[in-house]
């Protein structure tokens, strides 16, 4: 058996010292993405920090933002009344991401910190340069079919496989996140990077940081917001394509739009544009179409996605027109 | 909506016998044996489809905690059947040479089984094996099927026999298609698909003597299992034990000995400890077999009102280069439809590829793909109803073998299923019918497959309280046989269910073939009914013979068990079975009993059939297909177990549901490996792509076939239900997917 350490953290503070000195030690909460790659031998920690014990698993309502601590179970803010309440997307995302067995294992900071699902990154016998730096990247010539459209670089054009995490780049979210030398926050939407000639970083935490919660600015947004979802069988499969969108409707007008896409980038991908376009505009199929042409500027295909070219315009239709209720 | 049949209140039939056992995690599986001092091996595969081994460094391996040895090619001891060069030491299966594993240093595809790294625990061998260090010479591979198809070639056994379902065929004219007045013609795909039953492949191997071998093995056949490792291990057969009580599902994947099997007792002869062997689900993808990636063509002719007059049908699956994978790809096209004209070319490719092996349904499915979906399309180009399209052309008699059936309710199950799915609200314009934004579909696949019967032996001993106690080498991969064969002997002998214990999966126990091909209840059904009806003839002769003359010219028809009290009834006397049995001063009767196909099997065509209706919802802008509702109707004869007999149309048509739409297993044909392969990535249907599936049997007794009536029906569960999904898309959205499966990108 590969020999590793194991600690159990009580406090956020115990928890930031077991990762001190020794940057091959990594926090597991639910273990349902960080013991399958240590299973495939793609990661092999030589410590493991247990934060499960960390109290950080409150859902609060405080100072005009929803705050959900790093450690609460996806299936538990999912069921979450306050969370049903205000922000019924993220709900909606979560609910359709993995299977019921997962989330009840699965926490918040593990989702936003699990690795992207290429085949290649998965198998030690083929080339990856997220997993192995300088081997090359077996997708880009090879079956990109899963693969992302914005965003790539010939490096790597993975995509962030989280559900999650588009609900809550759409909804402004930030994310409060604490080292040795105190707290900061991240934008959401600057957590996640895109992955350009570093591919092996997925994300802005540091080494020796730990998620410590996800904020939510309260926002208008709970009436209108539609999580929609399309993957290759009807529950249990990672997004072709996901829209989580989000609209403040005055009457059949749209006052303010929220729109991010899923299974497209190496990161939850935020359409700022297409927003804008929708703001001010009658909600109706043809906005969201134009909305949806704009969105999708940019977007380039590889050899086995370009059916994304299509589907995902179609996607953010289909979301926006449940938000506005049209279906 | 009909009621389902197990929601309607006079439903009271058999729960599986085994159940219990199952649920409550009783059930022992093969990896569940714990020995004393066992010792637990982990597979290295090859990280290349084609070359040769240069060297291994297994120093760090060995050097690990716990490790026993590290085996391969360089230091395993070789097999007594290794000698003989080209000796085919796995019949019955595929014909070739079986990969002999740790033999040489010759790669033949990706992931085969290189080195056994045995520990004292399994996480120690695990571990230890990734420290074990490959240096190979790489050849050029070839994987790809379609790149490859013109090296495709008619395989050994139909080359020999001229009457294979493999050989080439033709029935009246070869160029009749081109003088059809209405022409089709397509090609069809169908890819890789695995087996993957929820139980891994495992293996506990143990040596209790030198020359003793006793394995707990994941298999199909317990029998052809005893007799491959005795051959293998130059072995006296009685010196093999293969035990397989428990299979937690296989779909094929157990009907052939498996290199991983022979690795185990190889490191268990070498460590001198029992062996556990567990694939992992990626081995389960390289290591025990798949249905072959297939590729069809189809030419249909038929004249304007709807009568086919040719049926032109090729195929090409791929195999290893070591052995060839046959299967019955194109047998239905030659007997299903009355088609005066007809022609099939079966060809396999020899790939850089591990050898398939039948899965569920297994080239009858494949083929039904192709043929059912050309029916489709050219009922649809004729403009007329699929299902009057196939009643135009029902055949009455087998064409192929020129025999009449020995039964076939297939209008029936045609008039039955049309009223379950609504067949009246289906339009013949495809996208007319909708729901809100659903667009909605309805398709129909037929299938057929051979009622094959194999002889069978059981043993049967019945005491002075009644109970019967059988035995049969048999498996059980999950339809529920014990539970068959416990409702045939209290069918046939009135003893209450509860009374009755079958025990199988055992090969000391009486001979029986393998659990496949649909053959379990037509084969070793007609045994349990021949030592039923041989014990009560045992108790006839003693009753005669202590003067009840009632029972002087009974015959075992004449009698039968009063439930309540074992009371031997029957010509209007009653004997309990006890005081029978003391008269007579013995404790116990019992028999063994074979019963074998007869001579009807050259005079008849036996098939069973079964008829699929699909109900579709595709999202039009998303491409998302939602199965809403199957109908399948089986003609298999005698239903013998109403529950698990329907559990096994809801398991097939849910194989078939991943047929259609989700199963597909990827090969990057740059380094022939797999892409998708685990559980996350190759999707099996989940509770959310399945809907209600309604399961009607006419229950008809085929008593040519077998004395039982039954005709068999976990392949015919399958086979149909692929074409009927993919033609009720087409009726849905008037797009034709050839390729499976139907994936949203597809439909967009
Ligand atoms: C078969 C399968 C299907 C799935 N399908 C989907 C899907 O459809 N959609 C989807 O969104 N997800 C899906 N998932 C992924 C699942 O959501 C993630 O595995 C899960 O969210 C990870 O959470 P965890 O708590 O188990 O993380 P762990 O596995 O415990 O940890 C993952 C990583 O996060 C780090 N980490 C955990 N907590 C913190 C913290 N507080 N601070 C800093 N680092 C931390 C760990 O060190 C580790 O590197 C699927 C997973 C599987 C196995
Ligand atoms: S896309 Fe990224 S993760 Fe996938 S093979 Fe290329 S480098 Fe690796």
């Amino acid at each position: 058996m590969i020999q590793f350490q194991y600690e159990r953290a009580t406090t956020t503070k115990a928890a930031i010292n077991g990762l001190a000195n020794n940057s091959n030690a990594r926090f597991i909460a639910g273990g349902t993405n960080l013991v399958d790659l240590m299973k495939r031998n793609i990661t092999a920690p030589t410590k493991l920090v247990d934060i499960n014990m960390v109290p950080l698993k409150d859902i609060q309502q405080q100072n005009g933002k929803t705050s959900i601590g790093a450690l609460a179970l996806n299936s538990a803010v999912a069921d979450n009344k306050l969370i049903i309440e205000k922000h019924p997307l993220l709900s909606q995302a979560l609910n359709a991401g993995a299977s019921a067995q997962i989330r009840n294992m699965a926490t918040v900071g593990g989702n936003m910190m699990q690795r992207t699902r290429c085949p290649y990154f998965y198998d030690t016998a083929l080339p990856c340069n997220k997993r192995e730096p300088g081997s090359g990247c077996g997708a880009l010539e090879g079956l990109n079919r899963m693969h992302a459209i914005f965003g790539t670089s010939e490096q790597c054009i993975a995509v962030h496989p989280s559900d999650m995490c588009i609900a809550l780049v759409a909804l402004d979210a930030s994310v409060l996140v604490a080292g040795p030398k105190g707290e900061r926050r991240i934008p959401f939407e600057e957590f996640h990077r895109l992955p350009g000639n570093q591919p092996e970083k997925d994300n802005t935490l540091q080494n020796n940081e730990m998620i410590i919660s996800v904020e939510i600015p309260d926002n208008a947004f709970a009436k209108n917001a539609h999580y929609f979802k399309v993957r290759d069988r009807a529950s249990y499969a990672f997004a072709l394509v996901s829209v989580a969108a989000a609209l403040n409707m005055d009457g059949k007008v749209i006052k303010e739009a929220r729109l991010a896409m899923g299974g497209v980038a190496h990161k939850p991908w935020r359409l700022k544009e297409a927003e804008k376009a929708l703001a001010g505009k009658p909600a109706t199929e043809e906005t969201f179409r134009q909305a949806a042409e704009i969105a999708m500027q940019g977007a380039k295909a590889f050899k086995y996605n370009a059916f994304k070219l299509k589907l995902g315009p179609n996607v953010i239709v289909e979301a926006l027109k449940n938000a506005a209720g049209l279906v | 909506m009909n009621e389902a049949f197990f929601d309607k209140k006079d439903y009271k039939p058999l729960d599986r016998v085994d159940g219990r056992l199952k649920v409550t995690g009783a059930a022992k599986y093969s990896a569940e044996y714990v020995l004393p001092n066992m010792s637990y091996a982990v597979l290295v595969g090859s990280t290349i489809a084609k070359g040769t081994i240069e060297s291994i460094d297994s120093k760090a391996a060995e050097r690990a905690p716990g490790v026993l040895a590290v085996i391969s090619h360089l230091n395993a001891i070789k097999l007594p059947s290794y000698q003989s060069k080209g000796e085919h030491p796995s019949e019955p299966s595929t014909k070739g040479q079986p990969l002999r594993v740790f033999f040489d240093n010759k790669i033949y595809s990706n992931d085969q089984p290189i080195v056994a790294v045995v520990a004292t625990s399994f996480e120690k061998a695990r571990h230890a094996a990734t420290l074990v260090k490959v240096q190979y010479n790489k050849e050029q591979h070839q994987t790809d099927l379609e790149a490859n198809a013109e090296k495709a070639v008619l395989p050994a056994s139909g080359k020999k026999n001229p009457k294979s379902p493999t050989a080439d065929y033709d029935r009246g004219q070869i160029d009749a298609f081109a003088n059809a007045p209405v022409k089709f013609e397509a090609e069809y795909v169908l890819p890789t698909e695995v087996h993957n039953p929820m139980e891994l492949q495992s293996i506990t191997a143990h040596w209790e003597a030198d020359d003793k071998l006793t394995v707990y093995d994941k298999v199909q056949g317990t029998k052809m299992t005893q007799k491959n490792f005795a051959k293998e291990w130059n072995l006296p057969e009685e010196n093999v034990k293969c035990i397989a009580t428990f299979v937690g599902g296989a779909f094929g994947n157990g009907l052939h000995n498996w290199p991983h099997e022979t690795a185990a007792i190889i490191a268990a002869k070498q460590v001198k400890r029992p062996v556990k062997l567990v694939l992992t689900r990626e081995q389960m993808f390289t290591m025990v077999g798949y249905r072959p990636r297939t590729w069809q063509k189809i030419q249909m002719g038929a004249t304007k009102d709807g009568k086919l007059v040719a049926i032109n049908h090729q195929s090409i699956g791929q195999t290893s280069t070591y052995e060839e994978f046959t299967e019955s790809t194109l047998q239905q096209t030659r007997m299903m439809y009355a088609s005066p004209n007809v022609s099939t070319r079966y060809r396999i490719l020899p790939l850089n590829l591990a050898t398939p092996i039948w899965m569920r349904g297994p080239g009858e499915a494949t083929g039904a793909f192709g043929l059912e979906s050309a029916m489709d399309e050219v009922a649809h180009s004729i403009d007329m109803d699929p299902v009057d399209f196939r009643l135009l052309n029902y055949t009455e008699s087998d064409p192929d073998k020129n025999m009449p059936w020995s039964t076939k309710y297939l209008r029936e199950c045609y008039d039955e299923g049309k009223k379950r799915i609504g067949w009246e609200n289906r339009k013949m314009q495809p996208g007319s019918v909708r729901d809100g934004e659903w667009l909605v579909g309805y398709g129909m696949g037929t299938g057929t497959f051979g009622a094959n019967r194999n002889s069978a032996t059981v043993h049967a001993e019945l005491d002075k309280e009644g109970n019967l106690v059988m035995h049969c080498a048999i498996t059980d991969i999950g339809p529920g046989t014990g539970t068959a064969m416990v409702q045939i002997a209290s069918n046939t002998t009135g003893i209450p269910t509860e009374k009755i214990a079958f025990h199988l999966g055992n090969s000391e126990f009486p001979n029986a073939g393998l659990q496949g091909g649909s053959s379990t209840v037509n084969s070793v059904g007609p045994a349990v009914l021949a030592a039923c009806n041989a014990l009560k003839e045992q108790l006839i002769t003693m009753a005669a013979a202590k003067g009840n003359a009632a029972f002087a010219s009974a015959k075992p028809d004449d009698v039968m068990f009063d439930k309540a009290e074992i009371q031997l009834g029957g010509k209007s006397a009653k004997l309990t079975l006890g005081d029978l049995l003391k008269q007579n001063n013995i404790e116990k009767i019992e028999t063994t009993n074979e019963s074998k196909p007869d001579e009807n099997r050259n005079k008849y065509s036996m098939n069973a059939f079964s008829m699929h209706f699909a109900k579709v919802h595709v999202h039009p802008f998303t491409g998302q297909v939602r199965v809403k509702k199957i109908v399948c109707c089986a003609d298999a004869g005698t239903i013998v177990s109403p529950k698990t007999a329907a559990s096994q149309m809801i398991g097939g048509a849910t194989g078939g549901i991943g047929m259609a739409l989700t199963e597909d297993a990827v090969m990057d044909h740059r380094f022939g490996r797999y892409v998708t392969k685990d559980l996350a990535d190759y999707h099996v249907p989940v509770h959310a792509d399945v809907p209600e599936i309604d399961v009607y049997f006419v229950n008809k007794p085929d008593l040519l076939a077998d004395p039982v009536g039954s005709k068999g029906l976990g392949e015919i569960a399958i086979i149909g239900v692929a074409p009927a999904i993919a033609n009720a898309v087409f009726n849905a959205t008037g797009k034709r997917i050839r390729e499976l499966p139907i994936t949203p990108d597809k439909l967009i």
